[in-house]
């Protein structure tokens, strides 16, 4: 129990930024995987590798499919009425489509912050409080506390909200609501976060500070961002995903996306000729 | 492009655009004004036929609220009322009060006692009913047999219609319900305080009557209550439950979409429908009794169910999408993002529901009807099974008599049923403000 709270603060000292290394096993790994909403078929044999403690970026125009990829990591499309995924997903070498697995568990090893700031119409501290509560990962009220305030320090929202934590979460600004939502995600201890274009409904302002703390939580965990902005996905992700009409054109370090793309199709998004 | 160009209107298709616009800009403006005009006249309409039934109901039904009674010194004549000296519950009961009071009566207006006619006369202003008042006392208090005690007794309903200016004094004499003699008795006891004009509690307490001022709404409001319990403690849970199924669990198929369409349809069977389903089913094929709450409770939470399915659905659809995102997000089942979320954030809606389902339940009659709630009850029900009358029905069976005091009985129940609901969509729009939360 106590491993929750210590490796959420002791974790950033241990392991360095820089670290991630090609020869450590892919955190997410995906063969050909195919989602239908009913007749449509949304996304077409994607096959991508995505490491661990590191950020990857979804890019790509609107509709492409890179939202509904994503919600299939923590199984959010099981949601959706007619939503059909086959092929292979795995976590860890676990396929997370296996009828033995818990969808509950999945979704506490893979927390997801949505692309709308989604706090409940609760107290701050409760939206922090909720998941560990649920899932029973501390023993009294000290130690619910403790996680509350780690996650809250570790989405840099601590020094703004300590004083008043028992104020609903919703008459906070959408920037803190957004950071809000990524202590609720951090506080059950995930291994993967899912940010579905966390900065879209945000200023610039509270943006960059988002951009900030998904530098910072890289050093624990492993990240995927979908992003509509270019620049966002540039300065924060190590490697990119591009898709289009469903199918993934092509994946790579970021730097090499934007500056030598291999696919003349990712060369016209980049360079902003449609999109 | 100047502003000279767009006046000349000779930059566009069209010539003389400007002048075209104005024209067309009246003939809207006056529409809107038109359009006004009609709203303004429908609310004043709506309004003025409101204040004409309000109007008419309190001019017909305040005087209810007051009852006329005899201020008397009653002495407790150990020989009448217990005769044999035992204190036996039996000669307690069956005592001659009425002799008693009307010789207290008879003393009081200060008439000679030997003149049979007087006495006679003189008993007539007395309900026929206002020796329960005295035997409920001595009942109660037994220690008091041999005493003179004061009491209030109930006048008889013509002497309440003198008081309330409602008997004709021009009609001839012997055409007349009191004669000469009476009316001047009656006047000079309400002179010197004899007889006053008391606040009606009786109204509220006492059960069926045939004579009016002996006649209350206890019955029918206890009975109100029980059934109000009945459909509180049936309808709500089981229709929040189908709610929550059909709106979280269901599957999106043919065999839900005829479940709604009839649920929508329930809401709109005519209410006399479900009365005789209730007869049918809850009384003649299961043996419940007549008459009884529960059979009024159940009857009334069949048809009270489809409006709080109903509310209770919209309430839980119109919970936002992403909040049910973010507790699946952070790894609640189902259920808990149900009941830890949805359901605390539905909780005004599903309130408002009930409370208007349950005011439309407490204002309905033609069901009750069916099922023999329409009696003649004395006794207060003591259980939802012994026979009771319900409020709605209640007016229903005054508003038959004749009698001057139920003429004002059915106005003044009216009233209280009015305040009951009044009361009730008030707490719904409190309730709703008070829980409502934004986002």
């Amino acid at each position: 129990m106590d491993m929750s709270i210590q490796s959420t603060q002791t974790k950033p000292a241990a392991k360095p930024a820089a670290s991630t290394s090609p020869k450590l096993a892919p955190k997410v790994v995906a063969r050909d995987a195919n989602v239908y909403y009913g007749e449509k078929h949304a996304i077409k044999n994607v096959s991508i590798e995505v490491a661990d403690k590191s950020v990857t970026a979804f890019i790509g125009p609107s509709g492409c499919g890179k939202s509904t990829f994503l919600r299939c990591l923590n199984r959010m499309n099981d949601t959706i009425p007619g939503c059909r995924v086959t092929g292979s997903i795995t976590i860890d070498q676990q396929d997370i489509y296996d009828k033995s697995l818990d969808v509950v568990l999945l979704r506490a090893r893979v927390g997801m912050v949505f692309q709308k700031p989604n706090p409940f119409p609760k107290s701050i501290y409760e939206n922090v409080a909720y998941g560990p509560r649920i899932h029973g990962l501390t023993r009294n009220k000290s130690e619910l506390d403790a996680v509350v305030e780690a996650s809250l320090k570790r989405a840099g929202l601590w020094e703004e909200v300590n004083s008043r934590l028992h104020e609903s979460g919703t008459a906070l600004s959408g920037g803190q609501q957004q950071r809000l939502c990524i202590a609720r995600a951090i506080a059950v201890s995930p291994e993967i976060i899912l940010m579905d274009e966390p900065c879209s409904a945000l200023d610039p302002i509270a943006t960059a500070k988002i951009e900030e703390l998904i530098d910072e939580l890289t050093q624990n965990f492993c990240i995927i961002i979908v992003t509509h902005s270019m620049q966002q996905a540039a300065r924060v992700s190590k490697r990119t995903a591009f898709f289009h009409l469903g199918v993934l054109v092509e994946e790579g370090d970021t730097n090499q996306i934007f500056t030598n793309p291999t696919d003349p199709k990712t060369q016209a998004y980049i360079t902003g000729r449609f999109g | 492009m100047t502003v000279e160009a767009i006046s000349t209107g000779s930059a566009g298709p069209v010539a003389n655009s400007r002048s075209l616009v104005e024209q067309s800009l009246k003939r809207r403006y006056a529409a809107e004004a038109r359009f006004k005009a009609y709203g303004i006249g429908a609310i004043l309409i709506g309004l003025a036929f409101l204040v004409i039934v309000f109007a008419s109901i309190i001019q017909r039904g305040y005087t209810s609220f007051v009852q006329s009674e005899f201020h008397l010194d009653i002495f407790l004549d150990k020989e009448v009322i217990d005769p044999s000296g035992t204190s036996d519950g039996n000669d307690l009961l069956i005592a001659d009060y009425p002799a008693l009071i009307q010789d207290a009566l008879v003393t009081a207006l200060k008439l000679d006692p030997k003149s049979r006619t007087d006495v006679r006369l003189a008993g007539t202003l007395l309900s026929a009913n206002a020796d329960t008042a005295v035997r409920n006392f001595v009942l109660a208090n037994r220690d008091q047999i041999g005493k003179t005690v004061p009491f209030w007794v109930l006048a008889s309903g013509n002497v309440d219609s003198v008081l309330k200016g409602a008997f004709d004094r021009s009609i001839p004499e012997e055409r007349r319900k009191l004669n000469d003699k009476q009316l001047g008795w009656i006047d000079s006891a309400y002179a010197n305080g004899l007889l006053a004009k008391r606040f009606n509690t009786g109204l509220f307490t006492f059960g069926a009557s045939s004579q009016p001022e002996s006649a209350g709404i206890g019955v029918a409001l206890i009975g109100s209550l029980f059934m109000m319990l009945t459909v509180v403690l049936l309808a709500v849970p089981i229709g929040v439950a189908a709610a929550l199924y059909l709106e979280e669990f269901a599957p999106k198929n043919r065999i839900t979409d005829i479940i709604e369409v009839n649920i929508n349809n329930l809401a709109a069977v005519p209410s006399i429908v479900f009365g005789i389903l209730g007869l049918a089913v809850f009384i003649n094929f299961m043996g419940l009794p007549r008459s009884a709450s529960l059979v009024g409770g159940l009857v009334l939470a069949l048809m009270t169910l489809p409006t709080i399915i109903i509310a209770t659905r919209a309430a839980i659809a119109a919970v936002p999408p992403s909040i049910r995102e973010a507790a699946l997000g952070v790894g609640a089942s189902k259920m808990q993002s149900i009941t830890h979320h949805v359901l605390p954030l539905a909780v005004p809606g599903i309130l408002t529901g009930t409370i208007i389902g349950l005011a439309k339940a407490l204002g309905e009659t033609a069901p009750l009807l069916m099922i023999g709630m329409v009696a003649f009850v004395v006794e207060y029900p003591r259980t939802p099974l012994d026979p009771a009358t319900a409020l709605p029905v209640q007016i229903y069976m005054w508003a038959t008599a004749a009698e001057r005091g139920f003429v004002e009985r059915t106005s003044g129940a009216t009233l209280i049923l009015l305040a009951f609901l009044a009361c009730m969509n008030i707490l719904a729009v409190i309730l709703r403000r008070r829980f409502e939360r934004r986002w």
